[in-house]
Parts: C-alpha cells; sequence; structure tokens
C-alpha cells in the first residue's frame, strides 16, 4: 500500500500539498519586487520573528550573486542549512514563473534536508513589475515596492502590484525625505487592488515587519486548518 | 506517438530549467575565447562534434531502451570535470519533473526512484523521448540540438549579442547538427550488441577545464 505514496507517483510534479510520504507538505510564500525595495530585509525580518514559533527555511533567487543569500547567513537568521540559493541565468522571472524546476527542487531538498518545516519563504531576485510566482511554486506571493522608488508604482500597477496576495510598501520613514506621498500610495494601491490587503512598513522601527508577520500566521493557519 | 511530440520537447521553453545554464558559454566569454558571433557559432561548432555527439549517443541509446543505469555510469565516465557531472545530474532530475508531467512512463518513474538527486540529462532526455513515444534519431536531434542551443541563448545575454546573428549561427550548423544526430543514432544501435563502452566519448578539455573554474566564481550569470 506504501507504494502508492511513493516518490514516483506521477502525482508529486509541483503544487501537491502532499509530500511523497504522504505528509502535508510546508507552506510555501514567494516575496517579489524591485530591486532594492527591501526584500531581503523583510525576509530577514520575518525570520526573526517567526523563527521561535516555526520551523522555517528559506530560498534565495539571485541574479549574479549570492549576496542575498551571504546577507542572510550574516545576520544569522537562520542556521545555513536552512538557506539555499537558487541560480537564475540572468532571468529572476523565468525561474519563478516560467520555469520554476530549479526552486521547487530547492524547496524539496530542504524539506528532506531540514525538515519537517512548517513554512518556506521564497525570495526571488529583484524584477520588475511584471514578475509574479507561478501557483505551481508558492501558495501565497507577497510584492514589495518601497517608497523611493517612486510614489506614483501603485497607480501604474502592473501584475505584481495588482494580483500578489499582500502588498508591503515599504521604507515607509523615507518618505517625507524623498517627496513620496504615503496617503496617494495606499490610496492608489488600495484602488488596483479591491479587497486584497496592503501594508505600509518601515523596518527602521520595532517590530516594524509585525503586520506582514501576522498575515504570514493568518496564511498558515488557512494552510494548516 | 506523434512526431510533434519532439517539438514540445525540443522548445526552448520546455521547464526544464535549462535556462539557468550557459553550455559553457559564460567562461569562455570571459575567457576571451567567445567574442561575438563568428566566434559563437566556432565555440557551438566544437562543443557539438564532441559534448554534442557523446550526449546525443546517450539520449539515442536510451530512447533505444538501453539500460538506463549503465548508460548513467557511461555518462560519469565521459564527464571527467565534477562541476559539469552536478550540472548534468542537476538539469536531469529538473528534466524529470517535466518529463513525468508531460508523459507520464513508469520507466521514468524507476529512473527517478533509482536517482532521486538526478540521473544525467541525456540519458534522462533519452527515455522522456521514449515516454513521448519517439525514436532513438529524435532523442539524438533534441539532444544535439540543445548541446548548441544553449551557448548561443546565453551569448545573446552574456555579449548583449544581436539575437539575429546568433540564430542564423545556428542556422549555419543545421547540416553539422544532422550529421552528429545521424552519427549517435548510429552509435546507439550499435551499442545494442557491443555495449555502452562502445558509445562515442569524445572529450573538448576546455569545456572541462572551464566549468570548474566558473563553478568557483563569485560573481555569475550563470549556473554552469
Amino acid at each position: 500500500m506504501h507504494l502508492d505514496h511513493s516518490h514516483d507517483g506521477p502525482a508529486a510534479v509541483s503544487a501537491d500539498a502532499r509530500r511523497p510520504d504522504g505528509t502535508r507538505r510546508s507552506l510555501r510564500i514567494g516575496l517579489g519586487g524591485p530591486v532594492g525595495s527591501g526584500k531581503t530585509a523583510t525576509v530577514a525580518a520575518l525570520c526573526r520573528a517567526l523563527r521561535d514559533e516555526l520551523s522555517l527555511a528559506v530560498v534565495t533567487n539571485d541574479i549574479y550573486t549570492r549576496e542575498d543569500a551571504e546577507f542572510l547567513l550574516r545576520e544569522a537568521v537562520l542556521p545555513p542549512e536552512r538557506i539555499t540559493a537558487v541560480e537564475t541565468g540572468a532571468c529572476p522571472h523565468t525561474a519563478i514563473r516560467d520555469d520554476i524546476s530549479a526552486n521547487l527542487e530547492a524547496v524539496e531538498d530542504l524539506e528532506d534536508e531540514v525538515g519537517p518545516l512548517d513554512l518556506i519563504l521564497v525570495e526571488s531576485g529583484g524584477d520588475n513589475l511584471t514578475a509574479t510566482f507561478s501557483r505551481g511554486l508558492v501558495d501565497a506571493q507577497v510584492f514589495v515596492i518601497d517608497v523611493a522608488g517612486g510614489d506614483d508604482i501603485p497607480r501604474k500597477g502592473g501584475p505584481g502590484v495588482t494580483t500578489a496576495d499582500l502588498l508591503v510598501i515599504n521604507k515607509t520613514d523615507l518618505a517625507p525625505y524623498v517627496g513620496s506621498d504615503l496617503a496617494r500610495m495606499s490610496a492608489d494601491a488600495k484602488a488596483q487592488r479591491a479587497e486584497l490587503p496592503v501594508v505600509l512598513q518601515s523596518l527602521r522601527s520595532a517590530d516594524g515587519v509585525r503586520e506582514v508577520a501576522d498575515w504570514v500566521r493568518g496564511q498558515l493557519t488557512a494552510w494548516t486548518a | 506517438m506523434t512526431r510533434a511530440a519532439l517539438l514540445v520537447l525540443a522548445d526552448g521553453r520546455f521547464p526544464a530549467g535549462g535556462h539557468a545554464h550557459s553550455g559553457g558559454a559564460e567562461a569562455a566569454v570571459k575567457a576571451g575565447r567567445i567574442t561575438g558571433a563568428a566566434s559563437l557559432e566556432e565555440f557551438c561548432r566544437g562543443r557539438l562534434h564532441t559534448t554534442g555527439l557523446v550526449s546525443a549517443s546517450l539520449a539515442a541509446a536510451a530512447a533505444l531502451g538501453l539500460d538506463p543505469v549503465s548508460l548513467d555510469e557511461a555518462a560519469d565516465a565521459r564527464t571527467p570535470s565534477p562541476a559539469l557531472r552536478t550540472a548534468a545530474r542537476r538539469l536531469g532530475r529538473q528534466l524529470m519533473r517535466a518529463a513525468r508531467a508531460a508523459w507520464p512512463h513508469p520507466e521514468l518513474d524507476a529512473l527517478a526512484q533509482r536517482f532521486p538527486k538526478g540521473s544525467h540529462q541525456p540519458v534522462v532526455l533519452g527515455l522522456t523521448a521514449r515516454a513521448a513515444g519517439l525514436g532513438p534519431a529524435d532523442a539524438a536531434y533534441c539532444s544535439a540540438y540543445e548541446s548548441v542551443s544553449g551557448p548561443a541563448t546565453a551569448t545573446v545575454r552574456l555579449l548583449s549579442l544581436d539575437p539575429f546573428d546568433a540564430t542564423a549561427g545556428l542556422a549555419r550548423l543545421a547540416d553539422d547538427i544532422d550529421r552528429v544526430a545521424t552519427a549517435a543514432a548510429e552509435a546507439a544501435a550499435r551499442a545494442v550488441t557491443e555495449g555502452v563502452d562502445s558509445l562515442p566519448a569524445a572529450s573538448a578539455p576546455l569545456l572541462e577545464v572551464g566549468a570548474e573554474a566558473h563553478a568557483a566564481w563569485a560573481v555569475r550569470l550563470f549556473a554552469s
């Protein structure tokens, strides 16, 4: 009977909620967004906020270095065996959307080697406003933009801003210095996203990641229900 | 059981992980051996007749039904660079996932179980062709073409090369691809009686050396 749950059933392909041994796999949350918007800083803050209550791991998709992975290692947000870097061949969006095989391999290896895991955060390489994650790779996705990238980004929209399960407008502390209108960004984002949530965040303040961490906890509750 | 399956399998957008690999082109660009469309074409010609021939023969033999475990050992023996062996197994594992989704087949399941971290990509490619109802010559064509299309695409990104020049170079290699695929299919047929040791073992030392150096770079665009 065991064979029905073996590695080899064609069912164990990508988005399956079950692991080859029949157990439920971890929740996978993607974090995407433009270069420099604070994806890695958000991942680091989430790790610090959640690591004592959850078993978690991180996959980074650096574009041409291992800097994101090395930042997380240097900050010691997780033990090194819980952080994996995927190389993307100059096309970060391909690796999270069109050809997710290397990322799937990474999340499966993490579950095999350091599991059982509750949560895997998959951070994309910095990309453009159209980069979204395949539903074959992640169960939910966060799109991170920042106030310094221009306060017209929410109005411009695009798949990341309009369809991500959570939109984070980061670095709100910089708004006065770069002349960004937070109220306008927030209103534009809400107009683009209807019911989908938006969080304005500054990681400079203590507990700055709390709202995003609470959203992640909510996703996990729904996943394990 | 349709020839059109070959188009699906050979499509550059087939989601099997190849986009992150340059087939040695990134190391060759850095070393100054690929500087433009002409040197890219010569690089591809050399790769086709060495690595390409070996890969195409392994793929054709797997498509013909030769023992994939023996073919995997034969691939190891023909790949001196540990970095290239690692890359080939990783790509084999990634191809396996796409293959099992596209053409479910008990022989693919058995190979995946035997090599959970991946068998050599050409062996998986040949077995995928078999699962798709394609023949050894089809598998050889697919593998031979991949041996040059990967570096060409990568070089377009690395050197901001005119994509029309790169594609024209691939088109000029068509006769060579015909010859290599035919030779590979013939070698696979011979291996049925003469064993897998009789398969081609051409090698390109600079590709092996370059791959080892490339694997140690701190900053690179491609995984291999």
